[in-house]
C-alpha cells in the first residue's frame, strides 16, 4: 500500500466518523432528517450550499474544460454568481413560504402552492430524473480521482463502490446532518488544495500566472476567448443564465434552501458566496497549465488533466492529500442530493398513497428510498458515458424547465394555475430529454438559421416553448380551478 | 427610491451577459489574466458588491434578527 491510498483512506474515515456522529444528541424525525429541523446557521448553510459548487466537478470538470475547451470554462462561474446574484430575490420567498406550510422538500413546495398532488408527483418524478446525473457525476468522479490518486491500486470501480458504500451509511444514520459536518472538513481541505496547486504549478513551470497564458496563447490562441461557433458567445450567455435561474432548483439546493433558520441567514450569504466562488479561478489554471504540460489527453480524458499534472509534479503523499480531498468534494454532495431527492419521493409519493403514515414510517421510506436512489447511480456509473460536463448540461436542461412555474408562485395570478405548470414542465422535459437523446439543433428545423441562434442552448429554447404552453394553457383552465376550489370550500379543505 | 433598491440586482447580468460580446478577447492582460477571465472575475467582485450594497439597502435586514 503506497502513502498517496493511505491518507485517501485517512480522509475516507474521517468522513464516516463525522457523517455518523453529527447526530449524537439529536432524536431523528423525518423533518430533522431532512432540512435539519429548519435550524441551520449561516455557516452551515453556507458550506452546504458551497459544497454544490466545489464538487468533483469543480476538481476535475473545472481543469477539465478549461483543458479541452478554453475559455468556455468560466461558463461555470459565471453562471454560479448570477444564482446568488437571483437568489437574494428569489429565496426569500420559498423560504417563507415553505416555513409557514411546513414544506420540507421541492415536490410539496409544488403541491402545496399550486395546491396539486399531481404536480407534486410530477416535480418529484423530474426532481429525481434530475439528480441522478448529477449523483453519477460525482460517483464517477470519486472513481477516478481516488484511483488515478493511488496510482492504479484501486480500480475506479472499486473507489466508487467504497463511496457509495460510506456515503449510503452515514446519510441513513444521520441525515442532512452528516452532510453538515462533513462539509466543514470538505471545505478545508479543498480550498487548501485548490489555491496551493494553482499558484503552485503555473509558477513552477511558467515563472507565474501572465507568462503561462502567454504560452498557452502562443501555442492555442484561440483557448483564451469565445469561439465564434459552438462553444460561442451566444451559447456562453444562453447557458449562464438558463443555469443562474437552475441552480437553487435543483433537488439539493433546494433543501439547503429549506435548512435554513431564518431569511437572513440566505441572505448574508448570497452577499459572501460570489467572493467564494472566485477561487474556481484556481482550477482553470491548472487546466490551462495541463494543455502544455500534459498535451494530448482527448475527449473526457481531458477531466483527468489535473490529477495527470500533479502526478508528474509532486511526491506520492501530496498525490494522496489532493485524491482524499477529491474524495470528500465528492462525498458531500452526493449526500445532500441522495437524501433530498429521497424526501422528496417520500412526499410527492409516499404520502399520497399513505396520507395517515407516521412520522416514523416515513423516516424509514425516506431511508430504503436513499438507498434506492444510490443504486440507481451506482448502476448507471458501471454502465459508464459521457463526458462529466454534459451529464451536467442536461440535468439543468431538466430542471430548469420548473422556473416558469416557481417564478410565477410568488404571484398567484391568473397567468400559472396548476394546469398551466403541468403542461409547461411536461413539454420544456419532452423537448430536453427528447434533445438529449436525438441531440438535434435548430438548424435541424430551420436550416438557414444563423449560428447565432443554433448555438443557444436548448433548455433555454425549451424553457421559452414552456412559457407559452404554461400561459395559454392556464388562461384556457382558469375557470375550472375556479369551480373545484369553490367545490372544495363545500367540501373539506385539502390538509396536504 | 428604496423601494427599487432590488433592481440593482440586474446590473450583474448587464456585466457578465450584455456587455460580454465587447469583453470577449485575450488581451490585453489585466492582473495577469485574459481579459476575458479577468471581466468575468471583475463582475464576481461586483455582484459581491451590488448584494451587500442591497443587502444594506434591504429594510428586512434592519434590526435583531427575528426568527
Amino acid at each position: 500500500m503506497n502513502a498517496a491510498l493511505l491518507i485517501i483512506f485517512l480522509f475516507a474515515a474521517i468522513a464516516l466518523y463525522l457523517g455518523i456522529r453529527a447526530t449524537r444528541g439529536k432524536e431523528m424525525n423525518v423533518n430533522e432528517f431532512a432540512v435539519g429541523n429548519k435550524g441551520f446557521g449561516t455557516l452551515f448553510v453556507f458550506l452546504l450550499i458551497a459544497g454544490e459548487v466545489y464538487t468533483t466537478f469543480t476538481f476535475l470538470g473545472g481543469s477539465g474544460w478549461a483543458y479541452s475547451h478554453g475559455s468556455a470554462a468560466y461558463y461555470v462561474p459565471a453562471y454560479i454568481c448570477l444564482a446568488y446574484v437571483l437568489s437574494y430575490w428569489i429565496i426569500p420567498k420559498i423560504w417563507r413560504f415553505a416555513k409557514q406550510h411546513n414544506v420540507i422538500s421541492q415536490p410539496q413546495y409544488f403541491m402545496k402552492s399550486y395546491n396539486s398532488k399531481g404536480l407534486g408527483v410530477v416535480v418529484a418524478f423530474i426532481g429525481t430524473i434530475a439528480l441522478i446525473p448529477y449523483i453519477v457525476i460525482q460517483l464517477k468522479g470519486l472513481g477516478i480521482i481516488v484511483s488515478e490518486a493511488s496510482y492504479g491500486a484501486i480500480t475506479p470501480i472499486m473507489a466508487s463502490t467504497i463511496g457509495a458504500v460510506i456515503v449510503t451509511v452515514y446519510v441513513v444514520i444521520s441525515g442532512i446532518h452528516g452532510s453538515a459536518w462533513t462539509a466543514v472538513l470538505k471545505d478545508i481541505m479543498i480550498l487548501i488544495v485548490i489555491i496551493f496547486l494553482g499558484i503552485y504549478i503555473p509558477h513552477h513551470y511558467f515563472g507565474g500566472i501572465q507568462p503561462m497564458f502567454e504560452a498557452v496563447q502562443a501555442a492555442k490562441p484561440e483557448a483564451l476567448s469565445l469561439e465564434a461557433e459552438g462553444y460561442s458567445l451566444a451559447w456562453f450567455i444562453s447557458t449562464i443564465v438558463l443555469n443562474a435561474f437552475g441552480f437553487y432548483l435543483l433537488p439539493q439546493s433546494f433543501s439547503v434552501i429549506l435548512s435554513a433558520k431564518s431569511e437572513r441567514a440566505l441572505k448574508k450569504n448570497a452577499v459572501t458566496l460570489p467572493l467564494y466562488t472566485i477561487l474556481i479561478l484556481f482550477a482553470f489554471f491548472i487546466g490551462f497549465a495541463a494543455i502544455l504540460q500534459v498535451p494530448g489527453l482527448q475527449g473526457a480524458d481531458g477531466d483527468l488533466s489535473l490529477l495527470r499534472l500533479v502526478m508528474q509534479t509532486f511526491d506520492p503523499w501530496v498525490v494522496g492529500v489532493v485524491g482524499g480531498a477529491g474524495l470528500l468534494t465528492a462525498l458531500v454532495p452526493v449526500s445532500v442530493m441522495i437524501m433530498s431527492g429521497a424526501i422528496g419521493l417520500m412526499t410527492g409519493f409516499y404520502k399520497l398513497i399513505k396520507p395517515n403514515s407516521t412520522d416514523r414510517q416515513q423516516l424509514t421510506v425516506s431511508k430504503v428510498f436513499v438507498i434506492l436512489i444510490i443504486l440507481a447511480a451506482y448502476l448507471f456509473t458501471l454502465k459508464g458515458g459521457n463526458a462529466l460536463a454534459i451529464l451536467n448540461i442536461m440535468s439543468y436542461g431538466l430542471i430548469t424547465q420548473l422556473v416558469p412555474a416557481i417564478i410565477f408562485s410568488f404571484f398567484h395570478s391568473k397567468f400559472m394555475n396548476k394546469y398551466g405548470a403541468m403542461a409547461g414542465i411536461l413539454t420544456g422535459v419532452s423537448i430536453v430529454l427528447f434533445n438529449a437523446v436525438t441531440s438535434f439543433k435548430l438548424v435541424n428545423i430551420f436550416p438557414n438559421i444563423p449560428s447565432v441562434l443554433n448555438d443557444i442552448n436548448m433548455g433555454f429554447v425549451a424553457i421559452i416553448i414552456n412559457i407559452i404552453i404554461g400561459i395559454t394553457v392556464s388562461l384556457a383552465t382558469n375557470s375550472i380551478v375556479r369551480k373545484q376550489s369553490e367545490n372544495e370550500v363545500l367540501n373539506e379543505p385539502v390538509t396536504n | 427610491m428604496r423601494k427599487y433598491f432590488q433592481l440593482l440586482l440586474v446590473i450583474p447580468f448587464i456585466g457578465m451577459c450584455v456587455l460580454l460580446p465587447w469583453a470577449n478577447r485575450a488581451e490585453p492582460y489585466v492582473f495577469g489574466l485574459p481579459f476575458l477571465l479577468f471581466w468575468i472575475v471583475l463582475w464576481m467582485l461586483l455582484s459581491s458588491l451590488i448584494l451587500l450594497i442591497v443587502y444594506k439597502l434591504d429594510p428586512e435586514n434592519e434590526g435583531s434578527e427575528v426568527e
